[in-house]
């Protein structure tokens, strides 16, 4: 029987966007999104897709990979990439009261989603997104469900014919290596390794697929799953120009020889 | 504020000093009675230096499964603490932002269904509600956020922020053992191995002078300049993720919002841009030097000291005279 992997993704704002084009509404308590600058898929979901494809590669193929999104607004040729890099299928959970969710919300709406999209043997997710920067979704998407969670992988594998995973994940000094039995979520990490680039034929391919869209209604969420847990006080750019002491030598070898002088003057080495 | 947990860390049979800034970090909070938790197999040493601190209590669930705080998965750490946090009904919880703390506070605050801040940077109470300022989108702005009625609120605080308290040598509470069971068929992913790296030199955590290289390295060879500054100054080298990511270095060498975060003397930045992400990781540091060619680099933004140039002119005579200033 095929493996079923779900991979959770998230559509944010580009966070390679120069920084003179960051923004924030301080009335509105929001990030302006930068003009110009189309939003991305989540750099960690796109390792996560690069796991599930390379178990659904290490598995000859017998592995049907379904993306699943929520949020608030979709732009249709940024949510498909995963499928462009030979995903299978795109659940998207599309609705504007969906903006800004925090993870208790993000969590509940995502478990039911996941629960309707079918039984997932294995649902990968990056190991945080780069908007807000919280690392919860995965660990209570496993709470919610009741499987074991693993975090930060830098490798994945299904083991003992298709019963069990195996990680490989990051420590600041090493690695763990942590197995537990199917249904699980695994949080994915660069460490993981540069995903593929989507070739020409999965491009094709993702611009024929038609997503799967479902509606808050029929998964039975209500207004009151999606209030948000913490309440947003203040959002601010910190503010950080430092005036810099510029060494000028003659040439660029005299300010590295002036710089170690005066390196030494302030007595810092 | 009825009384603050605050969740201690344990290396081997010692308590990790990340301990002691969770305690600078709950005394910004009034004088709210401060219990301190600790999890592992052996927990006597630790227990001792905690109450050192003169903390109220300390609460030491010993237990086989939470060797190493049950690393790995960390299930065991879940149950245990969900329990001690039910018992002991506390307002605040208080955890470090290190692998525990990462694994095992969301997941204790799902399910108990009371809300956690991931990352904070400082802290407060407000008419008796925590408030906390965490860094978001990368550390290009701040968010402040308020905890509402319920109990706990659970924070998760930035290494490297607060300053560790020192013990404060009148000792003034106990140790308790509180009963907690953590049945074996509640364990779901188990640690088959941990595989720690050989490390060489001088600590990249504790090091005074960092030397780091980003993508502005062009690739790998040229950290063999890096390294040897770096030995010149009794110092480590780091470097940027996109170094990393290329393969240049270990990705353990990682300095910022997803790697190592670092407070040394003086962080010498080669080649990196100064992304709000990388500099989450240094901006401890108390100089930053900045080695880059483009002017316009935002890491020039941060620096204390800077040459605009190109590192294959800058830094070999940088590292001349550093040689030369050693003789002197
Ligand atoms: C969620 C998230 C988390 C992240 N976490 C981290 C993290 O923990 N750590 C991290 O580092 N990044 C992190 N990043 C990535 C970060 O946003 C940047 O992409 C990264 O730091 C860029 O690395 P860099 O400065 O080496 O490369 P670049 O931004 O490409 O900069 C290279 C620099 O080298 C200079 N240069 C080029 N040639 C020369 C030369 N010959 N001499 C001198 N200078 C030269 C250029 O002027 C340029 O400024 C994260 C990103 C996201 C989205
Ligand atoms: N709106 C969303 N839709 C789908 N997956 C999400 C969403 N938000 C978060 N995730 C997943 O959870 C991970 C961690 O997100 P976070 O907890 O918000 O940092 C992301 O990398 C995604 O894999």
């Amino acid at each position: 029987m095929a493996l079923r992997i779900a991979v959770c993704v998230k559509q944010v704002p580009d966070p390679d966007a120069p920084a003179s084009t960051f923004k924030v509404d301080e009335a509105a308590k929001r990030v302006v999104a930068p003009p110009g600058t189309p939003p991305v898929v989540n750099g960690f979901d796109l390792h996560a897709t690069e796991a599930a494809l390379r178990i659904k590669d290490a598995h000859g193929g017998a592995a049907e990979i379904s993306v699943v999104s929520i949020g608030p607004a979709f732009t249709m040729d940024v949510i498909k990439k995963p499928l462009s890099m030979g995903s299978d299928m795109l659940v998207l959970v599309e609705d504007p009261v969906l903006a800004e969710l925090q993870a208790f919300a993000t969590v509940r709406v995502l478990a039911a989603a996941l629960k309707k999209a079918g039984a997932f043997d294995l649902i990968l997710c990056g190991r945080q997104a780069s908007d807000w920067d919280n690392a919860h979704v995965p660990l209570g998407l496993a709470e919610a469900l009741q499987v074991p969670c693993v975090t930060l992988a830098r490798r994945v594998e299904v083991v003992a014919a298709g019963a069990r995973v195996r990680v490989e994940r990051s420590l600041s000094d090493g690695y763990q290596v942590v197995e537990a039995s199917l249904p699980a979520v695994v949080s994915v990490s660069n460490e993981l390794g540069e995903p593929r680039y989507p070739t020409l034929r999965g491009i094709m391919a993702a611009t024929r697929k038609q997503p799967i869209k479902m509606a808050l209604a029929e998964l039975g969420i209500t207004p009151a799953d999606l209030a948000p847990a913490l309440r947003l006080e203040r959002l601010y750019v910190p503010e950080r120009q430092r005036a810099v002491e510029l060494i000028k030598g003659e040439d660029e070898a005299d300010s590295g020889r002036k710089l170690a002088v005066r390196l030494r003057e302030a007595k810092l080495i | 504020m009825a009384g603050i947990l605050v969740v201690g860390e344990v290396s081997g049979e010692a308590l990790n000093p990340v301990t002691g800034e969770l305690l600078s970090a709950a005394s910004k909070l009034g004088d709210a009675p401060i219990s301190v938790a600790l999890m592992g197999d052996s927990l006597a040493g630790a227990s001792e230096a905690a109450l050192d601190h003169g903390v109220a209590k300390v609460l030491a669930i010993e237990h086989a499964a939470l060797k190493n705080a049950g690393a790995g998965g960390y299930d065991a750490a879940v149950i245990a603490l969900t329990a001690l946090v039910k018992q002991e009904a506390p307002d605040v919880v208080l955890f470090a932002r290190t692998d525990l703390g990462y694994n095992v506070a969301p997941r204790v605050a799902f399910r108990l269904q009371v809300p956690v801040a991931q990352d904070c940077v400082d802290l407060k109470t407000d008419g008796g509600n925590l408030v906390v300022t965490r860094p978001v989108f990368g550390g290009n702005a701040m968010a402040d956020y308020v905890f509402g009625e319920k109990r706990p609120a659970i924070a998760i605080i930035r290494p490297k922020v607060f300053q560790a308290r020192p013990p404060a040598g009148a000792r003034t509470g106990e140790t308790v053992r509180p009963g907690i069971d953590i049945a074996s068929d509640q364990i779901r992913a188990t640690l088959v191995e941990t595989v720690k790296e050989a490390r060489h030199g001088v600590r990249l955590e504790t090091a005074e002078v960092v030397v780091s290289g980003g993508r502005g390295l062009g690739g790998a060879e040229p950290f063999k300049l890096l390294e040897e500054l770096a030995g010149l100054l009794n110092g480590a080298v780091g470097a940027s993720r996109a170094a990393c990511d290329a393969g240049w270095v270990d990705h353990s060498k990682q300095i910022g919002l997803t790697g190592k975060s670092i407070g040394p003397k003086v962080y010498i930045a080669v080649g990196i841009s100064g992304a709000s992400q990388h500099m989450a990781g240094c901006s401890g540091a108390r100089a930053i030097v900045a080695i880059n060619k483009d002017p316009a680099a935002n890491i020039f933004k941060e620096a204390r000291f800077g040459v605009v140039g190109d590192w294959q002119k800058v830094v070999p005579a940088f590292l001349a005279a550093v040689r030369e200033l050693g003789r002197a």
